[in-house]
């Protein structure tokens, strides 16, 4: 089921959750919406499954105006982040419950309903729960037996408010792959809303970043990490290393003095240098159009080492963090110069 | 006998302290600080305990003692008669009316105050108090001056020859009005804490309204309901003051059980006054015990 959303917009009072958002999911698709909390991804979830409603904007499933149906009417299934299991119902009455709640002409039979909750319950890996209560099970073993429920009534979409947010890391971990390879198996159009980048980028077919209500930047999970648009993005996927910069005549500067980088055809005025940790070479003692700066702390186990370097500016100094998988050749209280080999230059928005 | 009390008292501190001397130093020897001291915990105990007995036991056992204190078929014939039947009848009528107006509204007000959000909704909350804050008698005066002969509906009543104050529905009014808190203020915490999202789970699974209130919401509160319910009933049986002043003292028509019990005892028929009070008494230890069993279940619902 295809998925458009055109120009949706919500405000809660005074407060825009969502302003004027446009958005396709295909068929099929595994979307995140990947963004800080009051983004608005989970206001534009809620408002696909029919939860919240928009002040002004369309949804559609397929050819289907979504906002006319209800959401008992939408066929979406929904995971929340707190699981919501019916407390009083057995595990299996959980999962029948989207069955059983049917009209009567459309209600399976009894062996039909036992059937398929069975087949849930062996895809989620959870038969053996079947008679159990709701609090006799694990947080993990929980959202998948909401899952199963969710998807128990065939639905067209599957949403997922950030489905693995109450859990502890390593049930996380696993059951993210767990749902990645679900998704293979069925491929239901799926949304997820998720603050975690590492989520969105390992289980996403496409992320949506989103702030401040605003769709910021659409591609595959490649794409927002290696190319992204904006210094938001840099800096909310993956570790990134954020400079304030003027640029003047195709010259960049940090705090007054020049930094031998290209200024990638930004335009004059003030700018945001973006590069990743591991992309910002070190060397000892000052270099010209290097960041000069001094070594406070030397940290770091394993495989790769981090250094954070304060870098003097006129108004005090500058902490910026790097990491090299090299031993580095420089000692705490050192004077070093860095140097990006690869950054990205954004210019300021108005905003 | 002609001892004298401060020495005796005086012994008595001593005998405690020779007999409890050795308990207590291995006790202090023990000590990890943050227990209270022995004698502590059972003087409080004690005085506890004490209090309990003068105030609540004693009475208690003597209503039921002075109730069967002419035997047990002046007992049976005391509440057998056809005032005192038709006193409990009519208590009983003003419960069941009141418990099932409150399961329904209190519920109502309930999901309104926690699932919605609406302008005002602050003020229904404390209106949901007011018939706790009230004296009951402000609580009969209110119908009174709504509904009699005075009152600002009163002529019309009259003219179209119903009879609401001094009548069966003064009373049901007056009832229904002290005990509306009880439900409402069960649910409200219960169901604030529980959210909406099991609700929301219902209805993105396709379930209408009416099943996702009946098979989700209702069994998540059955035991807190239950609850406001046994308060309603208890307070409901019970009430004296705010039916007191919209009954009119009828025998055998507008008299419920607490207030045939003063009739009967300003008559001094204190015998049969018992009597009759034995058994509201009784209702009270029922409602006791069900209260105990029910605030195990909703403490295991809301873990």
């Amino acid at each position: 089921m295809k998925i458009g959303i055109q120009n949706v917009t919500k405000r809660f009072d005074a407060f825009v959750a969502l302003d004027r958002v446009n958005l396709d999911i295909h068929s099929g698709e595994l979307v995140a919406l990947l963004g800080p909390s009051g983004s608005g991804k989970t206001t534009l979830l809620r408002i696909m499954a029919g939860l919240d409603w928009p002040d002004s904007g369309s949804v559609w499933f397929g050819g289907e105006n979504a906002l006319a149906l209800g959401a008992a009417e939408r066929h979406v299934g929904f995971v929340f982040q707190h699981y919501a299991l019916f407390r009083h119902m057995t595990v299996f009455e959980n999962v029948a419950f989207g069955l059983r709640a049917r009209p009567r002409h459309q209600r399976p039979s009894e062996p039909a309903i036992r059937k398929r909750v069975g087949d849930l319950l062996d895809l989620v890996q959870l038969s053996w729960t079947a008679q159990r209560y709701p609090d006799q099970l694990s947080g993990g073993q929980r959202q998948r037996i909401a899952l199963a429920r969710a998807l128990a009534v065939e639905p067209r979409v599957l949403l997922l408010d950030e489905p693995f947010g109450a859990l502890d890391a390593k049930v996380r971990k696993e059951l993210r792959r767990w749902l990645r390879t679900l998704h293979e198996d069925i491929q239901i159009t799926s949304v997820f809303v998720t603050h975690d980048q590492e989520e969105a980028l390992e289980v996403a077919d496409r992320v949506v970043v989103l702030d401040k209500g605003h769709i910021i930047q659409t591609g595959t999970p490649q794409q927002v990490h290696d190319r992204p648009t904006s210094s938001f993005v840099h800096e909310f996927i993956g570790d990134s290393v954020a400079l304030p910069v003027t640029v003047t005549g195709g010259e960049v500067r940090f705090d007054g003095s020049p930094i031998a980088i290209d200024a990638q055809g930004v335009p004059d005025g003030g700018a945001t240098l973006c590069a990743r940790p591991y992309d910002i070479a070190i060397h000892a003692g000052s270099i010209a159009g290097g960041l000069t700066g001094e070594v406070r702390r030397l940290y770091g186990l394993g495989a790769l080492r981090r250094a954070e370097v304060a870098l003097r500016t006129a108004s005090g100094e500058h902490l910026v963090e790097i990491s090299t998988p090299r031993a580095l050749p420089v000692g705490v209280g050192q004077i070093v110069s860095l140097a990006p080999q690869s950054y990205r230059l954004f210019p300021l928005t108005a905003a | 006998m002609s001892f004298n009390p401060v020495i005796q008292s005086q012994e008595t501190v001593d005998l405690l302290a020779t007999s409890f001397a050795p308990a207590l130093v291995m006790h202090r020897s023990r000590r990890d600080g943050r227990a209270d001291p022995l004698w502590l915990q059972w003087t409080l105990t004690g005085v506890a305990l004490f209090f309990l007995t003068i105030f609540i036991v004693i009475p208690l056992v003597n209503v039921f003692a002075q109730a069967l204190a002419k035997g047990v078929a002046a007992y049976v014939a005391a509440i057998s008669h056809p005032d005192a039947l038709a006193a409990i009848w009519l208590t009983v009528v003003a419960a069941v009316v009141a418990v099932v107006l409150n399961v329904v509204f209190g519920t109502i007000t309930a999901w309104a105050i926690t699932k919605y959000e609406f302008r005002g909704k602050s003020l229904l909350i404390s209106l949901v108090d007011l018939p706790f804050s009230v004296s009951p008698v402000i609580s009969g005066l209110v119908f009174i001056l709504l509904f009699g002969a005075q009152g600002y509906f009163g002529p019309w009543l009259q003219d179209n020859d119903i009879k609401i104050v001094f009548a069966v529905p003064g009373i049901i009014l007056a009832t229904v009005f002290v005990t509306f808190p009880f439900v409402a203020r069960e649910l409200i915490p219960l169901m604030r804490e529980q959210g909406i999202q099991d609700e929301e789970a219902a209805l993105s699974l396709g379930a209408s309204g009416l099943r996702t209130f009946f098979r989700v919401t209702l069994p998540n509160v059955k035991w807190a309901l239950l609850y406001g319910v046994l308060l309603t009933n208890a307070r409901a049986m019970g009430e004296f003051g705010a039916v007191s002043v919209v009954s009119g003292h009828i025998r055998g028509e507008t008299n419920t059980m607490p207030l045939h019990i003063e009739i009967l005892y300003n008559e001094y028929q204190f015998m049969a006054a018992f009597a009759v009070a034995s058994l509201l008494a009784f209702l009270a230890l029922v409602t006791l015990v069900a209260k105990v069993v029910l605030e195990k279940r909703i403490a295991r619902t809301t873990r």
